[in-house]
């Protein structure tokens, strides 16, 4: 049977707390109610009230709460109603939960999970890719799952990490994508990109919802001769260089493309470790595709014009083939 | 003759021009409270339903006469700060009805010009700062607002809207600190409907009352029925007052309840059946009309009038908004910045 992707991480977290008792799960709406996008339906019933915590409305105390707990042994999973709104908790998560590590060798192992991303007419406040307020943050691991099969595994990864995790889900494909997952316990590793389709004349490197553009740009492609690699990065902290290089020395030509706004997007850190690592093995610019710097506006054609979608993929795509 | 028979034909005529004033004032509220009634089932019943509004829908439905009672008080430089189910302070503020339904939309005559939807609009041309989403964020918004006021030597008062889940948050408890300490003039309006979202109050906060909260920040506190919009509007008043003459902040809880679903796709299953029955009853509207009747300021005939004005009124601003064009797209990057 097919599960589609809220399914997958629904799954992964009923698994984990089935298997460690020290997983619990905190936020506003996610007991009876199931949560805003019903992730944790049916938890607060089989579970029961001590590990399905409904909070007030406060993202500072969701955060901080799950630090604390966390430092004493539990591994707290922590639901932001959206990702927007885990700016309220912002200071516990970048000052606190991220720096207990390095400063005094305190482990804070919980996992955020934020419902982020546009394309679901949310306007300026439901639709936001909060990522690199994260990424610019050392001692955080911020992951952002384009899959089923990665958002079932990445969870789990990222409730057993002894580090704190952001959890970016993306909220159109919650229903939107389906797929076999095989039966058992299984982990996807946090920091391992993947080539999810391969190419020879040039990468695609994205994550999250854009991996499903640049696939379908792949497809297009394929019928006007020209082999697309695609790179699903699916943790963006720590960044697996590693991955994107190789594919660049294959391809020698890579096109970044984010939904994220575009100045210091996660495309100017590629690109920039692109040219340190493999610069010889290009033939020619790197390119990217993105949202502009604006924020994500509300109104149909505006919020069309301003995500990334197959058709620019391609354009850009062509343009670097010929170059 | 004596001095109590020269003053009571005065003291008659005091009466009869109260009376005339209440009378008066049943009727203006009376006309909000059905307007915002009107567009609000129209957004959440026709047009979002007909997928003419493709964002989040969220009513104020039995929770009119707050918005009403208390925006009626309202000076020209006072500063308004209304959340996600008062929308009749655009009406009174004089923001056009169908520039609020374009703003539902997502059309360029919608105050945000597409860019935002449903409540998150304002308008400093009329004193109204729209909330951002996360919810309590214009509370300090409006303790520096009510800063810029006396600062400037204006007698104003900013109004600070919130519902009793938002009191939660952080930034309402810095806001309201601040807003104590300096003596800034704020009247803090909550609505309390009980629920927010799927959480009931009990889960909310430890304290019965959001009024509760008060006392620890040496802030006078006041309850007053929700949905009796005469009540509000005399409580209103009353805060107003004392905010107006220096003496600092208020704040006024409306106990109410919200009839509808967090929003337009929850259907509140959580919420037993026989609250809504019990609130029903209540309902601020046919409420203000039986009062309305018994003490002889209107007629049936009269209320139907209200209602059929209403009605043409909001018919007349679908259309108009139904006719404003979508932005167009390649407006995207402007207005990030000032001169863009
Ligand atoms: C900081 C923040 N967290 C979560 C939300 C999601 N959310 C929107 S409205 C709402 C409930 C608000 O309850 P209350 O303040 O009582 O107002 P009501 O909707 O009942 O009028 C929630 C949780 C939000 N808007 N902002």
């Amino acid at each position: 049977m097919s599960t589609t992707y809220l399914e997958a991480i629904r799954e992964g977290l009923w698994e984990e707390m089935e298997r460690d008792p020290n997983v619990f799960l905190l936020g506003e709406d996610i007991g009876i109610y199931g949560g805003a996008f019903k992730v944790t339906a049916g938890f607060f019933e089989h579970f029961g009230q001590k590990r399905v915590v409904d909070t007030p409305i406060s993202e500072a105390a969701i955060a901080g709460a799950a630090i604390g707990a966390g430092l004493m042994g539990l591994r707290p999973v922590a639901e932001m109603q959206f990702a927007d709104f885990i700016s309220c908790g912002f200071d516990q998560i970048v000052n606190f939960a991220a720096k207990c590590r390095y400063r005094w060798n305190a482990a804070v192992p919980i996992v955020i999970r934020a419902p982020s991303g546009g394309g679901i007419h949310g306007g300026p406040f439901h639709s936001q890719n909060p990522e690199m307020w994260f990424v610019k943050t050392p001692g955080l691991k911020v992951v952002a799952p384009a899959t089923a099969y990665d958002a079932k595994g990445l969870i789990k990864s990222a409730i057993r990490d002894n580090d704190p995790v952001i959890f970016l889900e993306h909220k159109a494909l919650y229903r939107r994508i389906k797929e076999d997952l095989p039966a058992g316990d299984y982990t996807v590793p946090i920091g391992k990109a993947k080539v999810v389709r391969e190419g020879r004349d040039l990468t695609i490197v994205t994550y999250g919802a854009m991996a499903w553009v640049a696939l379908e740009a792949a497809d297009t492609l394929a019928g006007e001769g020209v082999s697309a690699e695609v790179v699903d990065l699916r943790t963006l902290l720590p960044l697996d260089r590693e991955t994107v290089c190789e594919s660049v020395k294959k391809t020698s030509k890579v096109l970044l493309l984010h939904e994220d706004t575009r100045t210091a997007g996660i495309a100017g850190e590629l690109a920039i470790s692109i040219t340190e690592s493999v610069f010889e093995y290009l033939d020619g610019p790197i390119v990217r595709v993105t949202a502009p710097d604006t924020p994500v506006p509300y109104s149909p054609p505006l919020e069309t014009a301003f995500l990334p979608n197959a058709d620019k993929v391609i354009e850009k795509a062509r343009w670097l083939f010929r170059y | 003759m004596s001095a109590t028979q020269a003053t009571r034909p005065e003291r008659k005529k005091k009466v009869a021009k109260a009376a005339a004033e209440q009378a008066e004032l049943a009727h203006k509220c009376l006309y909000y409270m059905s307007l915002m009634r009107e567009v609000e089932d129209r957004i959440e019943r026709k047009l979002y339903r007909q997928g003419k509004i493709v964002g989040g829908v969220y009513v104020g439905r039995g929770q009119e006469a707050i918005p009403v009672g208390t925006a009626l008080l309202a000076e020209p430089d006072d500063v308004l700060f209304p959340s996600h189910r008062d929308m009749a302070v655009f009406f009174i503020r004089g923001v056009p009805l169908g520039r609020i339904l374009a703003q539902y939309m997502g059309r360029v005559d919608g105050l945000t010009r597409g860019r935002d939807g449903n409540m998150h609009m304002g308008d400093m041309s009329r004193n109204i700062v729209s909330i951002i989403s996360a919810l309590a964020a214009t509370v300090p918004v409006a303790a520096g607002a009510a800063m810029a006021l006396r600062y400037q030597g204006k007698n104003g008062v900013a109004f600070s809207y919130f519902g009793d889940g938002a009191t939660s948050r952080g930034d309402w408890h810095e806001g309201v600190n601040l807003a104590t300490v300096q003596k800034l003039p704020v009247l803090f309006i909550c609505n309390n409907n009980q629920y927010a979202y799927s959480t009931p109050l009990s889960a909310q906060m430890a304290c019965a009352n959001v009024a509760d909260r008060g006392p620890a920040y040496n802030m006078p506190a006041e309850i007053v029925d929700g949905n009796d919009v005469l009540a509000v509007h005399e409580a209103t008043k009353r805060a107003v007052a004392h905010v107006r003459s220096g003496k600092g902040p208020y704040l006024l809880e409306c106990k109410t309840f919200r009839m509808t679903g967090h929003s337009a796709h929850d259907a509140a299953h959580y919420v037993p059946q026989g609250l809504f029955d019990e609130w029903g009853k209540l309902d601020p509207i046919t409420q203000l009309e039986a009062k309305m009747v018994k003490n002889g300021w209107a007629d049936q005939e009269e209320l139907d009038r209200v209602h059929s004005r209403v009605r043409s009124e909001v018919d007349e601003a679908v259309a108009w908004a139904e006719q404003s064009p979508y932005p167009d797209p390649s407006t995207l990057l402007d207005g990030v910045y000032e001169n863009q």
